[in-house]
């Protein structure tokens, strides 16, 4: 357990140190806040439909954004090699990777999440709506990005490689987060979204440690 | 250190050994056999697969044949294979952004290895008083030092070592000869992939085995 958050803690110092990556995918999403009323007009109305939307758009492209440096530079330098005699196993370090992950590129993204809600004129309980959907359905992007981080892990240019390999299977994180999210007037259907969209991430953070293992010991070969 | 080190016994085996990687025959036909105490030189010319047969026995590539590590210490049957090994490769693993002391507790940590004595190791690889300086900062020389520095973090009998000496000046030749010889004294066991002659004080304990002989 003791490593385990130890390598949680090395990833969040070297994100610190590389701060400006996280800053870059940041300014992303805000910028996708800003540019949306500019394309669809200034009426007030339309942009809060749209809202939640939007905001589940950009966290989504924001977080493929960062996948290229999850792996890379630790396969590279040779960290992974050297983390097969680790007295923890591949698939505990997988699981802390997803979490640092989250942590570094999600979580920085919810924390900004009201000042899209201001540009975009959300009112107060679609927006609780809306960050509580994401706090439910970022974990499952995390994790499989992660998957797709790792399985691109070998390839040059791999960094656009992920993106496109999981985007198919965010899909459903999509429709319920989105869901999720427009439908908070009616409590009923909110919550069967809510459900659906915590399931997706519990089964998703429960297995992708597996196939991240998997992945990036057939990575070594 | 020492003590625990005496505890965990092993003698290894080959018998076989070969290895594929695209199709293409890399080695075939590798058989050796080493008790504690005892280092094996690989040789061959570039090419010939000595990182590959490191890696092999390191468990990260596929191989045919029979490779076993038999463990004569108590209460250490249940310790996982990866986990009796160091492997020291040509990637150093060294975080250029961390410092110099920042990296090696990092490794500490993922070996079950000791802490406190970081400075002093750091001090033996000759990059004494360097504990806070950013490891990007180093010369290749003194990385490979720094990367050399994980054997000593936590005990292990089998030292996997791909050219332990090639980036290193003559200081740094004894040095490493030095950590082989003490590390065999203590009942390790050694395989290195290596060039240039290591000179050891107990010469009758070392095997060597030229690779890409029998291709």
């Amino acid at each position: 357990m003791r490593a385990f958050l130890i390598v949680i803690g090395r990833d969040l110092q070297l994100a610190i140190k590389n701060g400006g990556a996280t800053l870059t995918q940041l300014i992303f999403f805000i910028s996708i806040g800003v540019i949306m009323p500019i394309a669809i007009g200034p009426d007030k109305q339309i942009l809060a439909d749209l809202a939640p939307a939007i905001i589940w758009i950009a966290a989504l492209l924001s977080t493929l954004l960062g996948l290229d440096r999850l792996f890379v530079a630790d396969h590279e330098d040779g960290t992974l090699l050297s983390l097969h005699h680790a007295s923890i196993s591949l698939t505990s370090i997988s699981a802390a990777k997803i979490i640092s992950h989250w942590l570094i590129t999600a979580l920085p993204l919810i924390l900004a999440t009201p000042l899209l809600a201001v540009m975009l004129f959300m009112e107060l309980p679609q927006f609780l709506a809306t960050i509580t959907a994401l706090l439910l359905g970022t974990p499952a992007l995390a994790a499989l990005g992660a998957i797709g981080a790792a399985i691109s892990v070998t390839l040059k240019r791999g960094g656009m490689v992920a993106p496109i390999l999981i985007l198919p299977l965010a899909i459903p994180i999509l429709i319920f987060g989105v869901s999720a999210a427009n439908s908070f007037a009616g409590a009923q259907t909110s919550s069967s979204a809510m459900l659906f969209l915590g399931a997706i991430s519990l089964l998703a953070v429960a297995f992708a440690p597996f196939a991240i293992s998997l992945a990036l010991k057939a990575a070594e070969e | 250190m020492t003590d625990c080190l005496k505890s965990q016994k092993i003698s290894v085996s080959a018998n076989n050994l070969g290895c594929f990687r695209d199709q293409f025959p890399i080695f075939n036909e590798i058989s050796f056999s080493l008790s504690a105490g005892e280092a094996l030189f690989l040789r061959g010319a570039n090419g010939s697969g000595k990182t590959s047969l490191l890696l092999v026995l390191a468990g990260i590539l596929p191989y045919s044949g029979k490779f076993e590590i038999k463990r004569f210490g108590e209460n250490q049957q249940d310790i996982p294979a990866n986990q009796l090994i160091h492997f020291i490769g040509h990637q150093n693993a060294i975080k250029p952004e961390l410092t110099l002391k920042q990296n090696l507790q990092f490794w500490a940590q993922m070996y079950n290895g000791d802490q406190t004595s970081i400075s002093q190791i750091l001090e033996k690889a000759r990059l004494f008083g360097l504990d806070n300086f950013l490891a990007g900062h180093l010369s290749a020389g003194q990385k490979h030092r720094l990367s050399l520095c994980r054997l000593l973090l936590s005990p292990r009998p089998l030292w996997l070592l791909d050219e332990p000496t090639s980036t290193l000046d003559s200081q740094g030749d004894t040095w490493v000869s030095d950590l082989i010889s003490s590390h065999l004294a203590n009942a390790g066991i050694i395989i290195a992939a290596t060039h240039r002659t290591i000179e050891l004080k107990d010469q009758k304990k070392t095997k060597s085995l030229t690779m890409g002989a029998n291709k």
